[in-house]
Parts: C-alpha cells; structure tokens; sequence
C-alpha cells in the first residue's frame, strides 16, 4: 500500500517535471527541425518537411560564418576571463582568509558591494573609450574578471578555511617564499574549488548577454548570444533558424552539465549558503 | 608595507609579533591584480556615475542640471512605472522562487523514485542563455498559435495574451523567470535540508509527528539560513534583470513592463546619457534601501577566518 503511494507521488512528479521542465526543450528540438512556412505558425507540432541538417547548415553560414566567429570570440572572452579570475581570486581568497589587516574591512565591503550593485553602464563605456578598451575582447575579459570576483573570492575564502595551517607552516619552515608557498601548496589543494568556479563561471560568461551588448557591439565582435538577432527583425522573424541557433548554444552547457553536474550544483549552493 | 617586514625565518608561534610574520608570508600584494581590475572597472565607474547621473551627458561633454534627472525619473509616467514594476518584479519571482523552491527541495530529497533524473531536470535551465528561453517561451506564449493557449483550450479555457497584455506581461515573464531560476533555489534549499541531522526526524516519528508536523517543526525553523539566502539571492537577481525582460517584451506593451535595467538600456540608446546613468543610480538606491537590510539576517552569520 505505502510503496503504491510512494510510486504513485513519484510518477506525478515526474509526469509534472516533464510537462513544465522539459516540453520547452522539445518544444526547441521540434522548431529547428522544422521547414520556414511551418515554423512561422509557432505551435506545438511535428515538422512535416523535416529539415534539421539544412538548418543546421543555413545557421552556420549566416551572414558570413557569424556563428563561428561568434564560437570563436565566446571561447577566447570564456577561457580569458575564467583563467585570470581563478588565479586573481584564489591569491585574494588566499591572503584574505589567512590573515587580518587593515585592509580586510574594506575588501569584504567591496566583496559585497560587487555581489549587489549593479554596474554602471553608460560611465563604464566612457571609461572603457578613454582606456582604449571599448569594443575590444581584452576588455571584455577584464570586465567579466571584475564583474565575477566577488563570487568567486567567496567561494575560495570558505574553502581556504578547512586548509590547516600547519601546511603552511610546514612549507615556510622548509624555506618556502610567498610565491611558492601559493603556487606549489596551496594552489594544488584548492582544485575541487577551482574545478567548481570554472564549471560555474565558464557557463556565466558564456551565457552572458547583458555585457556583451553594452561594451562589445559590432558584428566582429558577437559573442554566442547576441547571433539570437541574426533572425529577428523588426519585420520578419525565421523562427525556425532562431530556434535551430538556441539549440546550437545550448549544447555546450549541456555538455558542461553532463559532465560537470556535481561540481555545479554543489558550486552554486555552497557559494550561496557561505556567502 | 610587505617589503620592509622582518625576515620570515624568525618562525615563532607566540602572538608577538604577529602582524609582520603574517604579512611576510601572506604578502598584502596578492590582492592587488584583483583590487586593480576591480577598482578600474567598477569602482571607478560607480563613483564617476554618482557625478554624471546629475548632468546631461554626451560623453564628450556634460553638463551639470543638478537633481533634473532624478526629478525626472518621478515625474515621468513611464519611468516612475518601471520604478514599481521592478520592485513588483523582484517581489513576485523571489517569492515564488522561495515557496516552490521549498517545495521541490524537500520533494527532491525525500524517497522518491528517479530522484537524480528529476533534479537535473529541475535544474538544467538555470544553465541554459536566457535569451533563448526567453525566446521560446515568447513563442509559447502566443495569444492564438502558442502551445500554452493551445493546451488551455483542449480543456475548455480561453488563454489570455500572456505578453500581449499589458495588466499581465510583466507578470507572464515573471513566470518565466521562477521556470529558470527555481532549479538554483531548490539546489541551495536542497543543501540546508541534507544538512539537518537526521536524529531530529528519528526523534520526533518516535513520538508520533505526522509527516507534515515534521515539516512544520523541524524542516522549516532549520533550513531557515537557505530560505534566507534564496531571498536575496533572488530579490537582488530579480531587481537587476535584464536580458528576460528585453527577450521577451522589451518593456512592451506600451511601458507596460519596463523595470529599471531596460529602462537604461532604452535611455542609453536614446542618447540620454546622464537620464541612463541616473537610472543606474536609482537602482543602486532601491537595492541598497531594500536588499542591504534584508540582507543583514544571513551577515549575521560570520565566515570563519
């Protein structure tokens, strides 16, 4: 009786998550595989002419292979910006959890004040102009560095405090400077923290919109998200390339999620509880 | 202040002389590849905005008009309406993300069967580029063709214009925004809720409390530092969103469901620098007047240092 109930709830969960979590994915699938006159109805159907592959094909040579070099630029912003913010975070993280200065008071200040405030847009374009930064990826992947540190010096703070200090210890009584001591010990034993924060930032920066639109605009200079517009206009909208290009930037945080999924779901509520 | 400090072989344990034995193994400069970037690229703008949010601005030259723009934010309909739409905003989605977030957070960690696949489900879409699901549910979203309206009317019910209504479009992309991001509350209520010991549960089925007396009584009083966090996290989420909104209505219809950050993007295209930035300010304000208080419960939890 109380393993039918159980089965039973069960069933109805999963009959819910189904309906509302994934019809809007197959609801993607089913739009990318259809030909432009059905897509243009928007509904819920099976595609009569199925033509997922030249589809696929017309996406990618959008307005001149758009979509790659879109590829391309995301990969550098993604790889850029997530490499120097491990090692920038991690030193902070690092210095702030093993010792208390005067300084301390104000980096937790501005710790929190990068979770909260929201950025300034239109001073942070000027600024950006007079630095020669604007429209470039470098400064894109400063941005993203300064955008993301707060989180990610947070999660490396709490991790930092279950390292004992006695291994720190151990490594300076053996002659170890600061340098070593962060790159050769410390560093090596952070690597579950680090794992997480390059599962988590990657997929933040790479599903970033907001900034990209603000400080990197130019068809050179697309990232991944913003190929969305290629296919709506003001007039006429091919839905079923839109959907096709959702598909396509979806699949690398699918991949990511398969593989990666305890390291971002442990990353996200840990940073969350200890923050 | 790291360079002049004493020789790091002098290795005592005592508390004398601590400051200079810490600061020659834990070098301040260590901070500053961070501080700089951070300082150059959020700081410095932050500041400066509190300057230009005053002028009329064309980023070549500005003028100083004093608190015109801020006046101004008041006085227009449509912007005072974007005002109290993102607080509606933030309101609506924090709350909805607090209550069905609990909910999936203890289904998820109860005995329920394909447990693992059910919570990658739940949380996938928090990973997926919320323009894209923006755009889909737009589409599912239509008035006549839309799978939501389509599957209304099998059972009898005429849908209304989720988006196309300007009493309801904000609240539709509200919806939309609990969709993608209740996967992370459930996560982080699914963190508090493991972490409860079980002896508590043991204890309390020993004298005879209902599932429901259990929950009231010992899930909800301890997984309150997670209830917590998913308040501001997502109060602060939904006051600063974007990149859905723009997705979806881009404020449409009318003004109708504009909140602060697409009222920047629109001003910042317009050419109005200086009404932009001010509109930056003013959510500055809005999140320190309401989200540093609510904020204060979980700080007042301190991390081990």
């Amino acid at each position: 009786m109380n393993r039918i109930r159980k089965y039973a709830l069960s069933a109805l969960a999963v009959l819910f998550a189904l309906v509302v979590f994934v019809v809007p994915f197959i609801f993607i699938i089913l739009m990318a595989m259809k030909d432009k006159q059905q897509a243009s109805l928007i509904n819920f159907s099976w595609p009569t002419h199925f033509q997922f592959f030249a589809n696929l094909i017309e996406v990618v040579q959008a307005r001149d292979y758009m979509l790659l070099t879109a590829y391309v630029n995301s990969t550098i912003l993604t790889v850029g910006s997530v490499s120097l913010l491990v090692i920038f975070s991690a030193m902070v993280g690092f210095v702030l959890q093993r010792r208390v200065a005067w300084w301390t008071p104000w980096v937790d200040f501005f710790i929190l004040a990068g979770l909260m405030i929201p950025p300034a847009v239109v001073p942070t374009i000027w600024l950006l102009q007079s630095i020669h930064l604007f429209k470039t990826l470098h400064g894109m992947v400063l941005i993203e560095v300064a955008y993301n540190l707060s989180f990610a010096v947070i999660l490396y703070r709490n991790f930092i405090a279950t390292i004992p200090r006695e291994l720190d210890e151990a490594a300076i009584i053996d002659g170890a400077r600061p340098l070593s001591l962060f790159f050769r010990v410390i560093l090596p034993l952070l690597r579950p923290v680090t794992v997480t924060i390059i599962v988590v930032q990657s997929v933040a920066v790479f599903n970033d919109f907001v900034n990209p639109l603000y400080y990197l605009p130019g068809k050179e200079n697309a990232t991944v998200q913003l190929t969305l517009y290629n296919f709506q206009s003001q007039f006429v909208t091919q839905y079923n390339l839109l959907f096709m290009n959702i598909l396509l930037i979806t699949v690398p945080p699918l991949i990511i999620f398969l593989f990666f999924n305890r390291q971002i779901v442990a990353g996200m509520s840990a940073g969350a509880i200890k923050g | 202040m790291t360079a002049i400090t004493a020789q790091p072989t002098r290795t005592g344990n005592g508390s004398t002389g601590r400051r200079p034995r810490k600061g020659a193994h834990y070098p301040g400069w260590f901070i500053m590849p961070a501080a700089v970037v951070y300082a150059i690229l959020f700081l410095v703008p932050t500041f400066a905005s509190l300057y230009f949010s005053l002028t009329r601005w064309t980023l070549f030259s500005s003028e100083f008009i004093g608190l015109d723009n801020f006046y101004q934010f008041f006085r227009e309909p449509f912007l005072s309406q974007a005002l109290i739409n993102t607080v509606i905003f933030a309101a609506v989605t924090s709350g909805l993300k607090v209550i069905l977030g609990l909910l999936l957070g203890v289904l998820l960690t109860s005995r329920i069967a394909w447990r693992g696949m059910l919570r990658s489900i739940v949380f996938f879409p928090v990973l997926v580029s919320t323009v894209g699901v923006g755009i889909t549910f737009t589409a599912l979203m239509h008035p006549t063709h839309g799978a939501i309206n389509e599957a209304l009317a099998l059972v009898g019910i005429k849908g209304p214009g989720w988006l196309t209504n300007r009493y309801l479009a904000l609240y539709s992309v509200a919806l939309v925004d609990v969709w993608r991001g209740v996967g992370l509350a459930t996560v982080i209520y699914m963190a508090g809720i493991v972490s409860i010991p079980t002896d508590y549960y043991e204890a309390s089925r020993i004298d005879g409390a209902t599932r429901l007396q259990q929950f009231f009584h010992i899930t909800l009083p301890l997984v309150r530092p997670a209830m917590y966090t998913v308040i501001i996290l997502s109060f602060i989420g939904g006051l600063r969103l974007f990149d859905l909104i723009w997705a979806m209505t881009r404020g449409g219809p009318g003004f109708s469901s504009d909140v602060m950050a697409s009222v920047v993007y629109k001003q910042y295209q317009a050419g109005y620098y200086g009404l932009s930035t001010a509109g930056n300010v003013v959510l500055f304000i809005l999140i320190a007047l309401l989200a540093v208080p609510l904020s204060w419960f979980l700080n007042r939890r301190v991390t081990t240092r």
